[in-house]
């Protein structure tokens, strides 16, 4: 992809002297006490933030904890927590409406992502302006993005409808996007795609502009057809980009809390109700800390094996 | 954030200088900021009576120099943010009016002060308010003279209608001949569909209307709070009444469960589209709109409903939650004020208890719009006059039922929001299946409490 | 994009004129209907609050700035006696709530919502930058035992959900005291962001060839004044991309707000959806309120779009 040129390696250790020169050292810091330095605050943050708290949950999630309950004895309760929520076949269909908003959301963002991509590589004029604009939904809070879609989908007072009906035909009060149990999961994944497409886009620009001319003008000199351009060498050549997009924002859906929870609530009934949803009511609207520490332990042990398994997919991709 | 390239001093300088401007500033805006002189905070939903509190609470000021002043969170979110602020036994509140089912919890965590000497010791008696929110607001366990809120909110549901629709000639024509008898707010569950039914999709003033509005809320606890009133009346009971958490059968009698389809006929055949996460703020604007007919709303919203430019005055009538095939009741509202354990202005908040409960107090609490507790007020001879509302306030508050006070509330209440609503708005499953899955989650929460339940 | 480059790069040779046509149109399509939500959110900043759940939803209507008076003020409703009785509105906003028969009563928290978010925002933004170009400076250029797994250690802890990371966060926050503080929410967003921007700059600083650091510290700089003169220059684009991303994610934050915050350090996202009018979501104040609060990201955004685009190349190829 990118090509650097460095000098000549036996040229610069011919001209430097060894390293462990007193003269040099004695200058400033060693390079080991620099690198603790500079390494330390960060690890240290990060024990305290990420890593004691999760062995602390670890510890409760063995526990029968309920917060808003604490004057009843705390019991060790062993591995029930996780049995309870292994066996429940609502977490389960929880997991389920995770997954199916995380693959449909993902899908479709890259396919409207990596399409914006190709055509603003096209370069055509004021392409910056116009990507800029794209850029928009980006960075809103999901929040507030959940929260206003819930105006703009009313199907008597927001404008959703009634552009729809406009084109269709459709009544506008005859239906209801965050309402309805069939079309609620999708329209999740509409608002969820209007704010991230632009994110995958630019991933997407990124890999396209790192593809070197040369390939090109080789394939032409071969008489390739544009076609043939794009699935031997745009296409393979940006994989690597769209499956690390792929991953960002998989992770991220799976967490995804806010955006949803303000716009349907997990409803209509429970067929929105992504797991972070499911946990949030139990730890701090149940406050039952025991389960929801179990339940963020096995969320967090498969989207990490999970991940897991990506990365090592993604490095064999980008070795090819 | 452009990082500057002027110097490793002034990098590290930028660098520690922000991070001690963060800590800095952060530390010092860290603690509640208390001002000089008396001051009390006041915790309470945001809604139209909080505003009249505002008012009333400046007579408190005059009298006594202590400054009030308040953190008024809205409903969606009243439930979350209290009680995690209780639960973290946080500093914010010194007053604080809870809702009613919160006490259970209050009360076994002691995140309240106990009020029984206080009350003593101010003469104040709990005979003088309306038993239904003593039971309600004040006592835990319930039915023992233990206390711990004054009630300050007497609030039950009720019901709004179009009076001016009604009373239109060719509206009332078309309804007699349809249904061979009068129109009028309806009595029963039964008149109350019909009536629905009829203006559902009728053309009045050129727009398309809808018959009912009813809550359907998902996340906290509306939809709830609107299927009880239905429930109640075809003969659900929370518990055997002659032994305690037996649920079984009296959850989920077959007559509970035809109530529960009651409630969902209504949502399907006449309320107006998108209501699947509706509350109470969504209620008053699709009747502040002229979406619908007739709104099932708390009281606590009616005298800005009568006062509204739009529908109020002549435009809005009042009835009382309708009746049912095997009882007559109405979901319980309200709230009780509390003075908080963790406080450290317990006296003065006391004395602001001791200012509210005054007769006057309450009297002048009623005309700015909260809705008083106390019997001197509501059993006044002026008292039904004095608010086209009050007459229907009344009958209410006679019929009232509450959800569980238990501290485990918030379990029992988040379980039923997901069966009803899953049953209701998300077509799944029957109505006795509902009914009988919440039967399940309902012993498993007491289970984990450690209360027995039998089962037959 | 890199130091030194053999060619550049655009993906496909030069596209026909009517190749260009045809992506135009289609990007502007997306691009006009993608920010139509937009617009009507910024337009119902200016409608009054019928206006705003009026039914049909109204494109034509009279402006008014009833919604952002109404966001940042806060009224009680009187009776049209009592106000009669009042001394004379003196301000335009003052008499715009007259209007409507209400009365200010007091500026709203707005502005010190506001204010924490800007210093949550900007602070943990900050914060994690600084502490990431450090560490991954040593990353880069030092040999750190088990370098591998701590860098996955970092990045696998962006892998929780923000709402379970909060349970024992909210518990050990209960316990130091630092629930509802500002520093406790800087600490806990620079923390979410450290391993993102460690992660990006590693990426950016691997690029950077070592050999003019060598050059440098032969020519008898330390490895700090080397670090200063040499590799954070060449860096910048890359520290300017890593904290856009920082300062997106502190500034949006919901989750971690909305559970340790209540009062004294809650950010704008939680406050935004729950602003009320009288009874219901004033929709004209919660529309002002989302557009003031996402101009300075937008700003911030336009300033260093540049360096956006090349901060997501960066971070994504390298490992």
């Amino acid at each position: 992809m990118t090509t650097i040129i460095h000098p000549d390696d036996a040229q610069v250790t011919r001209a430097v002297p060894a390293k462990a020169s007193p003269a040099w050292r004695a200058r400033g810091l060693s390079d080991r006490s620099i690198a603790w330095l500079f390494v330390a605050p960060t690890i240290a943050l990060l024990l305290a933030i990420n890593i004691f708290p999760l062995i602390w949950m670890i510890r409760l999630s063995f526990t029968s904890l309920n917060l808003s309950m604490s004057y009843l004895p705390l019991r060790f309760v062993g591995l029930d927590n996780f049995r309870d929520i292994l066996t429940d076949e609502d977490v389960w269909d929880r997991l389920q409406t995770t997954a199916r908003f995380v693959i449909c959301s993902v899908a479709l963002q890259v396919f409207v992502g990596f399409g914006l991509a190709l055509l603003i590589n096209r370069r055509f004029r004021g392409h910056s302006f116009w990507t800029t604009i794209i850029l928009l939904p980006m960075m809103l809070s999901p929040a507030v993005v959940g929260n206003f879609w819930t105006l703009l989908f009313q199907p008597q007072i927001g404008p959703f409808n009634y552009l729809v009906s406009l084109f269709t035909g459709v009544p506008p009060s005859s239906f209801s996007m965050t309402g309805e149990v069939g079309l609620a999961p999708w329209t999740i994944v509409l608002v969820d795609t209007w704010m991230w497409a632009p994110y995958v886009m630019l991933i997407c620009l990124a890999g396209l502009r790192s593809i070197p001319d040369y390939i090109y003008e080789a394939a032409e000199v071969d008489r390739a057809s544009p076609w043939r351009q794009f699935w031997s060498i745009t296409l393979p050549m940006t994989v690597p980009f769209l499956m690390l997009a792929v991953l960002f924002r998989a992770i991220e859906n799976f967490k995804m809390f806010d955006m949803v929870n303000l716009l349907t609530s997990g409803g209509p009934g429970s067929t929105t109700e992504l797991v972070s949803i499911t946990l949030k009511r139990a730890a701090f609207e149940k406050w039952r800390t025991g389960y929801s520490s179990a339940l963020a332990i096995i969320l967090f042990v498969t989207v990490f094996g999970a991940a897991n398994i990506y990365v090592k997919a993604l490095n064999r991709v980008k070795q090819r | 954030m452009r990082k500057s390239t002027t110097g490793r001093w002034s990098k590290w300088a930028g660098g520690a200088l922000a991070l001690f401007a963060g800590v800095a500033v952060s530390a010092l805006a860290s603690g509640p900021a208390r001002a000089e002189g008396k001051q009390l905070t006041l915790c309470w939903a945001a809604w139209d009576p909080a505003n009249a509190l505002v008012e009333l609470g400046k007579d408190f000021t005059k009298q006594s120099g202590i400054e009030m002043k308040y953190e008024f969170v809205p409903w969606t979110s009243y439930a979350d943010r209290f009680l995690n602020e209780l639960n973290s036994h946080g500093k914010l509140c010194d007053l604080i009016i809870g809702d009613s089912q919160w006490i259970g919890g209050a009360a076994e965590n002691k995140w309240y002060v106990k009020l029984n000497d206080f009350f003593d010791k101010e003469k104040i008696s709990m005979d003088d308010f309306v038993p239904a929110t003593v039971v309600g607001y004040s006592q835990w366990p319930k039915n023992t003279p233990n206390y711990w809120a004054l009630p300050a909110m007497a609030d039950a549901v009720g019901w709004t209608y179009r009076k001016d629709w009604f009373a239109r000639p060719e509206i009332q024509s078309a309804f007699k001949a349809k249904y061979g008898r009068d129109l009028a707010p309806p009595k029963t569950y039964d008149e109350l569909k019909q009536v629905a039914e009829f203006f559902q999709g009728r053309e009045i003033d050129g727009k398309k209307v809808y018959g009912a509005y009813i809550f359907t809320e998902r996340g906290s606890e509306g939809i709830t709070m609107g299927v009880t009133n239905v429930l109640y009346n075809y003969g659900f009971q929370y518990e055997n009444p002659k032994k305690a958490y037996q649920m079984q059968g009296f959850v989920n009698s077959p007559d509970a469960a035809k109530g529960l389809e009651f409630y969902k006929e209504l949502y399907k055949c006449c309320t107006a589209p998108g209501m699947t996460n509706a509350y109470m703020q969504e209620g008053l604007d699709a009747f502040k709109s002229g979406q619908v007919a007739m709104q099932m709303n708390w009281f606590a919203f009616f005298p800005g409903l009568y006062k509204d430019p739009n529908v109020g005055g002549d435009k809005i009538g009042f009835f009382v939650n309708p009746a049912g095939p095997k009882a007559h009741f109405t979901q319980l509202g309200g709230q009780g004020i509390s003075v908080v354990a963790t406080s450290d202005h317990k006296d003065d908040a006391l004395a602001y208890i001791k200012w509210f409960a005054q007769p006057a107090v309450q009297q002048k609490w009623w005309q700015l719009g909260g809705y008083s507790a106390l019997k001197a007020v509501v059993d006044a001879s002026d008292f039904p006059k004095s608010a086209p509302f009050a007459p229907q306030f009344l009958e209410s508050m006679a019929i009232v039922k509450d959800f569980w006070a238990e501290p485990s509330y918030a379990q029992l209440l988040l379980d039923m929001q997901k069966r009803v609503h899953d049953y209701v708005v998300a077509d799944k499953g029957t109505s006795q299946q509902a009914l009988d899955l919440l039967v399940k989650d309902w012993t498993k929460v007491f289970g984990e409490q450690g209360k027995t339940v039998a089962s037959e | 994009m890199t130091a030194v480059r053999t060619s550049t790069a655009h993906s496909i040779v030069e596209a026909t004129p009517r190749a260009k046509t045809i992506a135009g149109t289609l990007v502007i399509l997306y691009a006009v209907i993608s920010i139509l939500p937009l617009l009507w959110i910024a337009a119902t900043a200016f409608k009054s609050q019928s206006d705003a759940i009026a039914y049909p939803p109204k494109v034509m209507f009279q402006p008014t700035l009833e919604g952002y008076v109404n966001l940042f003020t806060v009224r009680t409703r009187q009776t049209p006696d009592f106000i009669a009785k009042l001394p004379p509105a003196t301000t335009w906003y003052d008499r715009l709530v007259r209007q409507h028969d209400m009365v200010i009563a007091g500026p709203s928290k707005v502005m010190p919502r506001f204010i924490n978010s800007l210093i949550i925002g900007f602070g943990s933004t900050f914060l994690a930058v600084f502490l990431g170009t450090l560490a991954a400076y040593a990353f880069s250029r030092f040999k750190i035992p088990l370098a591998d797994d701590l860098l996955f250690f970092i990045l696998s802890t962006r892998m929780m959900p923000p709402v379970a990371v909060a349970i024992p966060i909210y518990l050990m926050y209960r316990q130091l005291n630092l629930t509802d503080t500002r520093l406790g929410m800087i600490l806990l967003y620079t923390a979410v962001n450290v391993s993102l921007a460690v992660w990006l700059l590693k990426g950016f600083i691997d690029e950077i060839p070592r050999e003019y650091e060598e050059a440098a510290l032969v020519d008898g700089y330390t490895r700090l004044q080397a670090l200063r003169k040499v590799v954070l220059p060449q860096a910048v684009t890359g520290i300017a991309a890593t904290a856009i991303f920082c300062l997106i994610f502190s500034w949006n934050e919901y989750a971690f707000a909305v559970l340790l915050t209540s009062g004294d350090a809650q950010t704008m996202p939680p406050f935004i959806p729950f602003i009320i009018g009288e009874g219901g979501q004033d929709w004209p104040a919660v529309a002002a309120a989302t557009t003031l609060f996402v101009v300075p990201i937008v700003l911030f955004t336009i300033l260093l779009r540049k360096h956006l685009l090349r901060g997501i190349t960066f971070g994504a190829v390298r490992k």
